[in-house]
């Protein structure tokens, strides 16, 4: 039996090759992948690609259309705004600020989620009824509504719309851990950690979670591009970021009374927000293939 | 089955009073004197500062007040607005049905393209056509319905001139509200070309709205379809020749329904979270454009009472979508 075990181990393809090797397969996912890419290295180096200051007023060119329509300027490709500021500028720097918001969202809501989550799924049934009962409380507001509500108690600022964007994600994490852990824990590698004598700690973040970790990273991806797409509904209803920042739903929203006018405001910033999110969202459907074991086998 | 029915009810309890908890903290979380906040510029004397506080009750142990306030809900009284004065609850109840009425014309939408369009992509399964759809519905799903708005109103209202900006109906038309629903009211009014004044400011928010749900829809019928079709029971279907239509149509989605249908139900939360964004844009007198309004002139009231009606009313149709879901799939109940 060892034998057996020694031969084979060699030949086991290493975790993250194996992913891949799944992963490749979905070619929608790593196109999402190479256009994920393409967004953090604009957001790594915005200020050196982008043309202009992003809060910069020409005002002898406001409201310029883009440099392929009439009356446009390859000095500014994408146009200019009511204020004269360069739209692609605005748009690179934007990205920084999207990148941002969903990078600081998933990690408050993952890290709290799970901690939550370990708990409830270790903890006596009291507790645990007790946490999830506050959980079912939180889902039964509208994301967006509590979220909202959450920003107004806190103040409009892009900071508090992270908060409060990652507490309205918060208990998907938690469910999805606890639900993981509790299938997890009635295997006999744990009960034989416990016999051996690990800890509680020790036995959560050791030796269940890992093995709980597949749902909790595609969840993570998602929530990214929810992240994105509520804190630009936020800016947009004026309760996120605020002017001059150049976020793309508040600028969404500063362009609004010239839809009629001038499309290219209102056109590239929504652009801006469906490809990041499109792409993210590609990505997450490629990482559910790769990680569910289930559909993997099938 | 009455043992599960009672089982979902008492989960129901303690989650009410836990959000009635929440919207009644709201108000006394919030930076400042809500009091203060209701006289607004003018300022007010101590007498009337000491009056007010007696009369909400903010004198009162916090305990008191929770209790105050929870026998208060029950009895449907959720205080009234600082900037209308009208009560709480009757302006949900006149506004409620201009949400109702767009969020089922979005539902219509959703479903009445979704799910046809998910059976073709399913029977259909890797050709052109599934690809194209499928995404076309990832393209759905990710969209920011606020930005899906006014692209529409540049395309359909700037250019074209086919549809009204904003608004439930032309204000040439007037008549009053019987029923809330202005399809309804158009009808009975009988006036000419109301009921079509309605319709055409009904469309672009119904489309801004369902697009959504209407991805959602497609992906999941899809997926139920596929794991439907290879089940036994379809092959059996084949191998006694019946037709692929009645196959499809009678045998296989009959069966894929259950989790679209789930889906359906559970969407009730999402839209009304997209209810607050296209009645925004759309200046639809409903109840998101209601509570992002009452939230800007800070009546604090009004905040309060619609966020616990809103969690109140998904909370009811998560239970009958629930119970439901017991009763169609009796699997769930053993649970």
């Amino acid at each position: 039996m060892t034998d057996v075990t020694q031969t084979t181990a060699p030949d086991r393809p290493s975790a993250l090759r194996e992913f891949w090797y799944y992963f490749r397969e979905n070619r929608g996912a790593v196109f999402g992948l190479w256009i994920f890419g393409l967004f953090l290295l604009v957001a790594a180096f915005a200020p050196i690609l982008a043309p202009y200051d992003a809060t910069e007023q020409f005002r002898d060119y406001t409201l310029l259309p883009p440099a392929w329509q009439e009356g446009g300027s390859w000095a500014f490709p994408l146009g200019t705004d009511p204020l004269g500021r360069d739209m692609l500028s605005r748009l690179i720097e934007g990205a920084r600020f999207s990148f941002f918001v969903g990078v600081v969202v998933v990690t408050i809501a993952t890290t709290g989620g799970i901690i939550i989550g370990l708990i409830a799924g270790f903890a006596p049934r009291w507790l645990d009824t007790i946490i999830m009962r506050i959980m079912d409380i939180v889902l039964a507001f509208p994301s967006l509504l509590l979220a909202l509500v959450l920003v107004a108690i806190l103040g409009p600022s892009l900071t508090n719309a992270m908060i409060a964007i990652a507490i309205v994600l918060q208990p998907h994490y938690v469910r999805l851990t606890r639900a993981s852990v509790m299938s997890e824990r009635q295997k006999d590698y744990v009960t034989s950690a416990k016999v051996a004598g690990a800890r509680l700690p020790r036995l959560m973040f050791k030796t269940v979670l890992p093995n709980c970790l597949a749902p909790i990273i595609v969840q993570a991806a998602l929530s990214f591009s929810t992240a994105i797409l509520d804190a630009a509904a936020l800016g947009f209803l004026g309760m996120g970021a605020q002017p001059p920042t150049p976020e793309w739903g508040t600028m969404l929203a500063e362009a609004r009374e010239f839809i009629l006018r001038a499309w290219w405001v209102v056109t590239w910033p929504g652009v801006a927000i469906l490809i990041t999110v499109l792409a993210i969202n590609l990505m997450g459907d490629g990482l559910r293939d790769a990680l569910d074991p289930k559909l993997k086998r099938s | 089955m009455l043992k599960f029915l009672l089982s979902r009810l008492l989960t129901f309890v303690p989650t009410f009073i836990g959000v009635t908890l929440i919207s009644f903290a709201f108000i006394r979380v919030l930076p400042g004197d809500p009091i203060i906040v209701m006289a607004g510029e003018r300022g007010m004397t101590d007498e009337r500062y000491a009056e007010l506080t007696a009369q909400y009750g903010f004198d009162k142990p916090m305990t008191v007040q929770f209790w105050d306030y929870l026998t208060g809900v029950l009895q449907g009284d959720l205080g009234q607005s600082f900037v209308t004065k009208r009560p709480v609850w009757d302006e949900f109840f006149s506004l409620f049905p201009a949400t109702l009425e767009l969020s089922v014309c979005a539902m219509i939408f959703a479903v009445g393209l979704g799910l046809p369009a998910g059976v073709i992509a399913a029977v259909n399964r890797g050709k052109l056509f599934d690809r194209t759809l499928m995404s076309a519905a990832l393209v759905g799903y990710s969209m920011p319905i606020f930005w899906w708005a006014l692209l529409l109103i540049i395309v359909f209202s700037g250019q074209l001139q086919w549809t009204p900006v904003s608004g439930r109906i032309d204000l040439i038309y007037y008549f009053s509200d019987a029923t809330g629903f202005m399809l309804i009211d158009s009808i009975r009014s009988g006036q000419d070309g109301a009921l079509w004044s309605a319709i055409r400011h009904l469309i672009l928010p119904t489309i801004v709205l369902g697009t959504i749900p209407l991805a959602v829809i497609a992906r999941q019928t899809r997926s139920a379809m596929l794991e439907v079709l290879g089940e036994d029971y379809i092959r059996t279907a084949r191998a006694k020749g019946l037709s692929p239509l009645r196959i499809n149509s009678v045998h296989a989605l009959r069966n894929a329904l259950i989790p679209v249908v789930t889906v359906i139900g559970l969407s009730v939360g999402t839209l009304l979270a997209g209810a607050i964004l296209t009645e925004t844009i759309f200046s639809w007198p409903g109840i998101g454009k209601w509570m992002v309004d009452s939230i800007f002139r800070r009546d604090y009231p009004v905040v309060q009472g619609g966020l616990l009606l809103i969690a109140v009313m998904v909370m009811i149709v998560n239970l009958t979508v629930d119970v439901l879901y017991g009763i169609i799939n009796p699997k769930i109940r053993k649970r």
